[in-house]
């Protein structure tokens, strides 16, 4: 029996003590989904958080939904499963650039291909945090770590890039210092029917201190946060004076509006069917040092996996009538014995 | 049952023949095994098969490394192998003969096609002479039949081209074979017209080989004449021909239905498993979800979530992919949902030997864990208890909130026997109850629900699925606090936690058949212990101690874990102990350990079964016999 009572925040919030780091970004996280969940609609019961390893996947254990803490890398293949079996519920997956990049960057990809139905939280922050501070696959080139002495090697992923390369039909990015931005960011990712994937910049205070600061701290955001809004010019600066255009090499830049023109600024469209564009925009920034864009990249239908197997289940059902297991037993030839 | 037809004038009868297809693994032997065998099972012959192949696709054309072959023993009584050595070698080409004669009983039959014993196939074959003339087949019957120009010869005026007519030569080979032994044409004619009827040029051209070979047996004046082997005295009721994969799949669609769950089957495709993701995905009709996962680690985690969705989780593999999904078993084992994991066991270890078959898995499953990991484990032992075999292990899991390990092998995944069909309103209800109540008062006085409290008889945790108001709770691998399950890193919660995964494990004996022995049950001198596709050799080789007046008893398990609770007093009847096993020696370990009897080893991993032979030497060479 499903209650239709509206809830409360507080509904959403388990009776289990917070222990993420003091000061640790993942607490404004937390915050925003349990603001966003009454406005959803949506009922506890139905809803479930599935996490891999990390500090980000202790997240299913603070809301009074079903959740589980997984193993790591792997909440979006368990994901998967549920998804795939249980279409009723909403399905929500947790965790950090470790746990869905590195060790399960595999899931990841094939659930964000596969359109399958979740709204998966990609808390980056470009350090692994639980086992004390060893570079991630987001870590900068150079990176100085304890398992980096020397500055790390490898070339860093930039998750909106992978995922848009995924074939992924909803990509967004924000951070853990505007709660509004967030709460509207996950709102659009759960409205998407299919594969969600939300990147979010988030503060590591104890072993990667600052790693988002330079764009995204208050003095900063005007100048350095690019807005990107589904049918308006990309344009960012205090006075909205700077912008993105695509050159004639099909280049995207930022530019000052004045010296190109107004219709020259790029007005971004996330319906695209090609991803290439938003391709693109995801490349405008090298880290998060430089104007980097913001909000959803990409969100285009298509049909989701659970429900396209569901479909598939309905016509074999139209088709063939319920199974039959005594006509199975004889679906091959038979013979009888007296 | 098809018509019964009148043997030929002289027809010689027979108790029992092994036949042995051979040739290159383009030449369509499995299917012509394959159809041999439907035609005897539906005439009503007992009789087991033994499909042989490389693991490569096409190996290079006429090598021995490209050698596929197909064993089939049929029979006018109860069999349970596959046969130890052939009567007859059908030899497509050199390299077929190469590779197989050697398994030839001396005085069987060589059948053989000449066209393809040119020079150039001889070399690569590795013969430096000829075969058929420099003396190697001096001690058979060798009938030398130029299948491939007789073929070509009678499909010639249908218009087929070459290339077409050359490949309807398997059917030439059937039709020989089927005249031989007197098997009926009505099936294999049947088929061709369902198989091929889309291309009647393809269907007619198969055809027209099929009856040239049986014309040819019954004109050539070449054989002496034909042989029948009558049908099986067998247990009446409605029969189908089941390999193990298939059984097993059914099984599963079975337990779905008995336990009244939605099965979702996650799997990532692995020799000789992956023939049961093709069976079950064919029947969306039963509700069955099938996802091919991206690798083996997500196929067993869908089925792990689909599980805490309510579903009947099933995974399928190999060895190698039990190895990728270890972890996930564990975490599985802490959340103690049910789930299924089933295990092709195969030759290895790694690649290994892919498509042949071996029991090696035993202690992988058992141990092979990180932590304190217990989990039952089911065996099969012929091709169609596969489906029993499934529903038990099923039953297992849902009932105890646990998962549980099916292993089956290549032997059996692919092997084909007669199976007489179950009456389905013996099949158990295996149904079990959603948790859909809270089921603790906290210290305040409210209704709350513990995932971990525990049915004091099973020691299963309530199963409350998503949906279900007021149950929401958070499960996770992290060391959980008896009966609340919130995370507890408190020593001895951790240490009774252990205890009670390990017990709940053990007291599954308590709801699983007691061992049966068979055979000199009260005065055997030995007992022979199996488990899986060992039991048609196993009961084969004691039933010919028996009749040398040995006193031989037999038992077989199906529960490996935990173990029937009378197989200790079972083992300590007996002065002595074998345990046959195609691995060096893994379940002996675990009676030695836990029984202290001195239980001995035979072993054999060649990658392919015991013979009933071999088993027979070496029972008697325990007795000193």
């Amino acid at each position: 029996m499903t209650d239709l009572t509206a809830t409360a925040a507080k509904d959403w919030a388990s009776d289990q003590e917070v222990r993420w780091c003091p000061g640790c970004g993942d607490y404004g996280i937390l915050k925003a989904v349990q603001m966003l969940m009454p406005d959803l609609g949506g009922r506890p019961e139905n809803t479930v958080f599935i996490s891999g390893i990390g500090c980000a996947a202790r997240f299913p254990y603070y809301m009074n939904t079903y959740g589980m803490h997984s193993i790591h890398g792997r909440a979006p293949a368990i994901a998967t499963g549920l998804a795939m079996a249980r279409d009723d519920l909403d399905v929500w997956v947790v965790g950090g650039d470790g746990d869905m990049l590195s060790i399960g960057g595999n899931h990841l990809i094939h659930a964000l291909r596969r359109n399958v139905n979740l709204t998966i939280l990609l808390f980056n922050n470009q350090i692994y945090g639980l086992t004390k501070g060893q570079y991630s696959p987001t870590s900068e080139v150079g990176k100085v770590t304890k398992s980096t002495p020397f500055g790390s090697l490898d070339q860093p992923f930039n998750p909106v890039s992978v995922a848009l390369g995924a074939e992924a039909s909803f990509v967004a990015r924000t951070h853990d210092l505007d709660r509004a931005h967030m709460i509207e960011t996950f709102r659009r990712a759960r409205e998407h029917r299919g594969a969600a994937l939300v990147e979010i910049y988030q503060n590591c205070n104890v072993f990667n201190d600052g790693a988002f600061g330079a764009i995204t701290s208050r003095s900063a955001r005007d100048e350095m946060l690019i807005p990107l809004v589904h049918g308006q010019a990309i344009r960012f600066g205090k006075e909205r004076e700077k912008g993105v255009m695509i050159d004639g090499q099909g280049r995207a830049l930022i530019v000052k509006v004045r010296d190109v023109g107004e219709e020259a600024i790029l007005v971004h469209d996330e319906t695209r069917t090609e991803p290439g564009l938003a391709f693109l925009l995801s490349r405008l920034s090298s880290g998060p040092t430089e104007p980097t864009p913001v909000g959803v990249f990409r969100a285009v239908p298509r049909p989701d996996y659970g429900g396209e197997t569901n479909r598939q289940l309905a016509a074999a059902q139209d088709k063939s009538g319920p199974g039959d297991l005594s006509s199975l037993l004889h679906s091959r030839p038979t013979w009888d014995v007296a | 049952m098809a018509d019964l037809e009148i043997p030929p004038t002289g027809a010689v009868d027979l108790d029992r023949v092994i036949i042995r297809f051979a040739g290159d693994s383009g030449d369509g032997m499995q299917l012509t095994g394959d159809r041999f065998t439907s035609a005897s099972a539906v005439f009503g012959n007992d009789l087991l098969t033994l499909p042989d192949f490389p693991a490569e696709i096409r190996a290079p054309a006429g090598t021995v490394a490209g050698v596929s072959a197909f064993q089939v023993h049929i029979s006018d009584h109860e069999i349970t192998t596959p046969g130890d050595e052939p009567n007859v070698l059908v030899a497509m080409n050199p390299a077929a003969l190469r590779s197989e004669l050697g398994r030839l009983a001396v005085g069987g039959t060589v059948i053989v096609n000449t066209d393809s014993f040119d020079e150039r196939n001889l070399t690569k074959a590795g013969y430096r002479s000829d075969p058929l003339t420099d003396g190697t087949l001096d001690r058979y019957s060798v009938y030398e039949v130029p299948m491939t120009s007789l073929t070509k010869d009678a499909v010639a005026p249908l218009g087929v081209k070459p290339r077409d007519a050359e490949r309807s030569k398997n059917f030439f080979a059937l039709g020989l074979l089927s005249w031989m032994y007197t098997r009926p044409l009505e099936p294999t004619l049947q088929w061709i017209e369902e198989k091929f009827g889309k291309r009647p040029e393809v269907a007619e051209a198969n055809r027209t080989a099929f009856r040239t070979g049986h014309a040819f047996g019954e004109t050539a004046e070449l054989f002496d004449h034909p042989y029948t082997v009558k049908p099986a005295v067998q247990t009446p009721g409605t029969y189908t021909s089941i390999n193990g994969n298939t059984a097993l799949a059914w099984g599963l669609i079975a337990a779905s239905q008995l336990a009244k769950l939605p099965m979702f089957l996650g799997s990532y495709p692995i020799t000789p498993a992956s023939d049961i993701l093709h069976e079950l995905s064919k029947h969306k009709n039963f509700g069955v979800r099938t996802l091919q996962a991206e690798d083996e680690i997500a196929g067993i985690g869908a089925a792990l979530g689909a599980a805490f969705g309510g579903h009947l989780g099933v995974t399928t593999t190999s060895g190698p992919g039990i190895a990728l999904k270890s972890e996930t078993m564990g975490l599985a084992v802490s959340l103690e949902l049910p789930l299924l994991i089933i295990d092709i066991q195969r030759g290895g270890p790694s690649t290994g030997l892919p498509t042949k078959t071996e029991a090696a898995d035993l202690l992988q499953v058992m141990y092979g864990r990180h932590g304190e990991s217990p989990i039952p484990i089911v065996a099969a032992f012929a091709p169609s208890h596969c489906f029993f075999a499934a529903i038990e292990a099923v039953r297992i899991a849902l009932k105890y909130r646990t998962p549980v390990v099916l292993l089956s092998d290549g032997y059996l995944a692919n092997g084909s026997e007669p199976w007489r069909l179950p009456n389905l309103a013996d099949l158990p209800d295996i149904s079990v109850a959603f948790a859909t109540e809270t089921n603790h008062v906290s210290a305040e006085g409210e209704p709350e629900f513990w995932p971990y409290l525990r049915d004091p008889d099973t020691l299963a945790r309530p199963w409350a699925v998503p949906g279900t108001p007021g149950l929401m709770h958070r499960i996770g691998g992290i060391e959980k606090q008896d009966g609340s399950g919130n995370i507890s890193y408190e020593p001895a919660n951790h240490e009774r936690m252990v205890h009670l995964r390990a017990d709940k494990v053990a007291g599954i004996a308590n709801d699983i058949p007691l061992l049966d022995v068979h055979g000199d049950v009260d005065d055997g001198e030995i007992l022979v212990l199996g488990w899986g596709s060992t039991w048609g050799a196993i009961d084969g080789a004691v039933n010919r101690c028996r009749a040398r007046g040995q006193k031989v008893a037999r038992a077989h398990l199906v529960h490996l874990n935990p173990f029937p609770p009378n197989l200790g007093e079972i083992l300590r009847r007996y002065p002595r102990v074998l345990v046959p096993e195609l691995n060096l020696g893994q379940l002996v370990k675990l009676v030695r350990a836990e029984f202290l009897v001195d239980a001995r080893s035979y072993t054999k991993v060649q990658g392919v079964p015991f013979t009933a032979g071999e088993l027979e030497a070496a029972i008697l060479k325990e007795l000193g016999a």
